[in-house]
């Protein structure tokens, strides 16, 4: 491997970052250590100050206070250093929506230095790893979502950085083109590179990062491996909707008796909510339920959504009412 | 979920790249940021409908409006104002450089440049550079156009090229002006009117259309320190042969401080924008 991640070094090494707006501390005292070679996931809700933090780490703002070293660089005293071990994908296309996908990346190759016959070659090189060699001579305002998403990553790999920032690089893809970006992901991790990335997703982060980072109102409110954040919010949630609303009454008293939580009633909806810690709980619940013969029209396992961490670790919510149910949805019919 | 590796086999080789090259020099870098202006022109050719509808149009109506009015016949006008609608539709051109570079920054590309590691003024002075290109565009069609209804520079072609190269620099100069301002204002449309405010009274109280020797005295002493006015006085001089060089000096120099002031604010701004 050609990356330097044989020393024990931290990618990332910030200490009390700050950044004012007028009078508002967007980023407010933030402080993390990013092993090389690691993917740290930064999650947080719109406004948090997620790429605001981002914009610091990568040169691009100047901090009010603190300080911080980038793949051993001082980040405001040797910032040309840094640049030039870092990529960023912001998290707003990130490439000229007017020129083509092959005219992107020849761009920037020439800009990091590469002669003329050299680019265009790596141009071609990361369209076809990327999949986008029939796309490359269109403009890429007429892009599909997740080609975008594609071609600012390969821009942002033109020379393999050893660190890669990636501001929500999921945010408004299907399943498909998110599957896609995290393998990409995955693959750029395997090769040695560093990648931070910000998502308002707790499932992405689960899925992608070793450690994550919790933030809100520019503090940092947890942190920590995903089975520890998780282990703090409670695993999951197990959600039941019955047929009648008999039925929804006798399936509250039986759930009840399993966990120490409150069961969560929705009459309207004939629905139920239940945290629970793991898939077979819930299995033992359902079977529970089927055994005294309730009808069940529908039911769900869901992970903990964003909301929910929140609201465990701010004790409030985030104005958002997005979740991850879809994980194991399961219709029963009759 | 598929995590296999054969999902982009070629992501593997594309990754392992052991050399970085090294950073490219400063007209490299510049270069290749006109090259993406260019290519800009190639997708979008409509944007140079201003650059040129601009000249053909104030050529012709201030020619057939003033002409009679003003200098008693069209064909002598015509000598007298074709340098100073030159030098007026080119500095009215030079806008549109704040205003691609405010459209930038409002888009991620912005961000991406600035975290390359290549010299930071080439962003700007490749579109400069490019920009020279549709002033040039610019004065070649105003005087094509002025040939065909009767202008005829009395210094010959030869005085006629230097005078366009003053107002080349000039343009060049004024360009950073509307950087700076792109980079401190924050919407193209308030750019606009900014670059408006500045440039219509600039380019009307000045020796554009008429010779200021017919204003008010008041007035003339406005006009006269415009610097509007010292470039138009330096063309017409190239044109018609009758340029002192005092009078490039001066627009030499009034370039010269335009850059030395805003260079430097715009590539502060550049480096610190939020
Ligand atoms: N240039 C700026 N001037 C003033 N306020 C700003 C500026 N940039 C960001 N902010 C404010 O800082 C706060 C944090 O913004 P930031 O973009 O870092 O959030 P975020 O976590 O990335 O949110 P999102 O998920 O919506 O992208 C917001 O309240 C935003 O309005
Ligand atoms: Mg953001």
């Amino acid at each position: 491997m050609s990356k330097s991640n044989v020393s024990d070094d931290f990618a990332i090494e910030a200490v009390n970052l700050v950044k004012k707006f007028g009078d508002l501390r967007v980023v407010d005292g933030i402080s993390l250590k990013v092993p090389r070679g690691s993917i740290y996931g930064f999650l947080g809700p719109n406004g948090a100050g997620k790429t605001t933090t981002i914009k610091m780490l990568a040169t691009l703002l100047r901090p009010d206070e603190g300080s911080a070293r980038v793949m051993g660089f001082d980040l405001t005293n040797d910032a040309n250093h840094v640049r030039q071990c870092i990529s960023l994908t912001g998290q707003f296309a990130s490439v000229d929506e007017d020129l083509s996908g092959l005219e992107n990346l020849i761009l920037i190759a020439r800009l990091v230095g590469f002669s003329r016959k050299g680019a265009l070659s790596r141009a071609k090189d990361l369209l076809k790893a990327f999949d986008l060699e029939d796309a490359a001579k269109r403009q890429v305002k007429k892009y599909s979502g997740g080609m975008r998403r594609r071609i600012d990553i390969a821009a942002s790999i033109v020379t393999s950085p050893d660190l890669l920032f990636l501001d929500e690089p999921t945010t408004g893809l299907d399943p498909r083109s998110r599957n896609q970006v995290w393998d990409i992901i995955r693959a750029l991790v395997r090769n040695g590179t560093t990648v931070f990335l910000t998502t308002q997703y707790l499932e992405e982060a689960d899925q992608l990062a070793d450690r994550i980072g919790v933030i809100d109102h520019g503090k940092l409110i947890a942190e920590g491996t995903s089975k520890e954040l998780k282990a703090s919010v409670g695993a999951g949630r197990l959600t039941v909707h019955m047929n009648t609303v008999e039925d929804l009454a006798k399936a509250r008293r039986i759930l009840q008796e399993m966990t120490d939580d409150q069961v969560e009633i929705d009459e309207r909806l004939l629905r139920l909510v239940v945290h629970i810690a793991n898939h077979i709980d819930a299995a033992t619940a359902i079977s529970r339920l089927v055994t005294e013969n309730l009808q069940i029209s529908d039911f769900s396992m869901g992970q903990p959504s964003l909301d929910e961490v929140f609201l465990t670790l701010t004790g409030k919510t985030t104005g958002q009412s997005e979740s991850n149910e879809e994980v194991s949805n399961v219709d029963q019919a009759g | 979920m598929s995590t296999k590796q054969d999902d982009y086999p070629d992501l593997h080789k594309v990754l392992i790249l052991t050399q970085r090259p090294r950073r490219p020099g400063p007209l490299s870098a510049s270069l290749t940021l006109g090259w993406r202006a260019l290519l800009k022109i190639k997708y979008v050719p409509e944007q140079l409908f201003d650059v040129t509808a601009f000249p053909v149009i104030f050529l012709l109506m201030f020619t057939y409006l003033f002409g009679g009015a003003i200098a008693g016949s069209t064909g002598e006008y015509l000598d007298f104002v074709l340098p100073g609608i030159l030098v007026m539709s080119v500095t009215m051109i030079t806008m549109y450089t704040g205003m691609d570079l405010n459209k930038d920054i409002q888009k991620g590309i912005f961000d991406r440049l600035r975290t390359l590691p290549f010299w930071r003024p080439a962003a700007l002075v490749g579109a400069l550079l490019v920009d020279a290109v549709r002033y040039l565009l610019a004065s070649t069609i105003m005087i094509t156009l002025g040939y065909i209804l009767g202008f005829r520079p009395g210094n010959g072609f030869g005085g006629l090229a230097l005078g366009v190269l003053l107002l080349l620099i000039f343009a060049f100069s004024l360009s950073w002006i509307w950087t700076f301002l792109s980079l401190v204002v924050r919407t193209e449309k308030a750019l606009m009117g900014i670059s408006m405010l500045i440039l219509f009274p600039l380019t009307f109280l000045s020796s554009v259309l008429v010779d200021t020797s017919t204003m008010p005295e008041w007035l003339q002493s406005i006009v006269d320190v415009n610097p509007i006015t010292l470039v138009v006085d330096a063309v017409r001089g190239w044109v018609h042969g009758t340029v002192t060089n005092q009078e490039i000096y001066t627009v030499l120099i009034v370039s010269l401080g335009i850059i030395v002031v805003f260079a430097p604010l715009t590539m502060y701004k550049y480096r610190n924008k939020n």
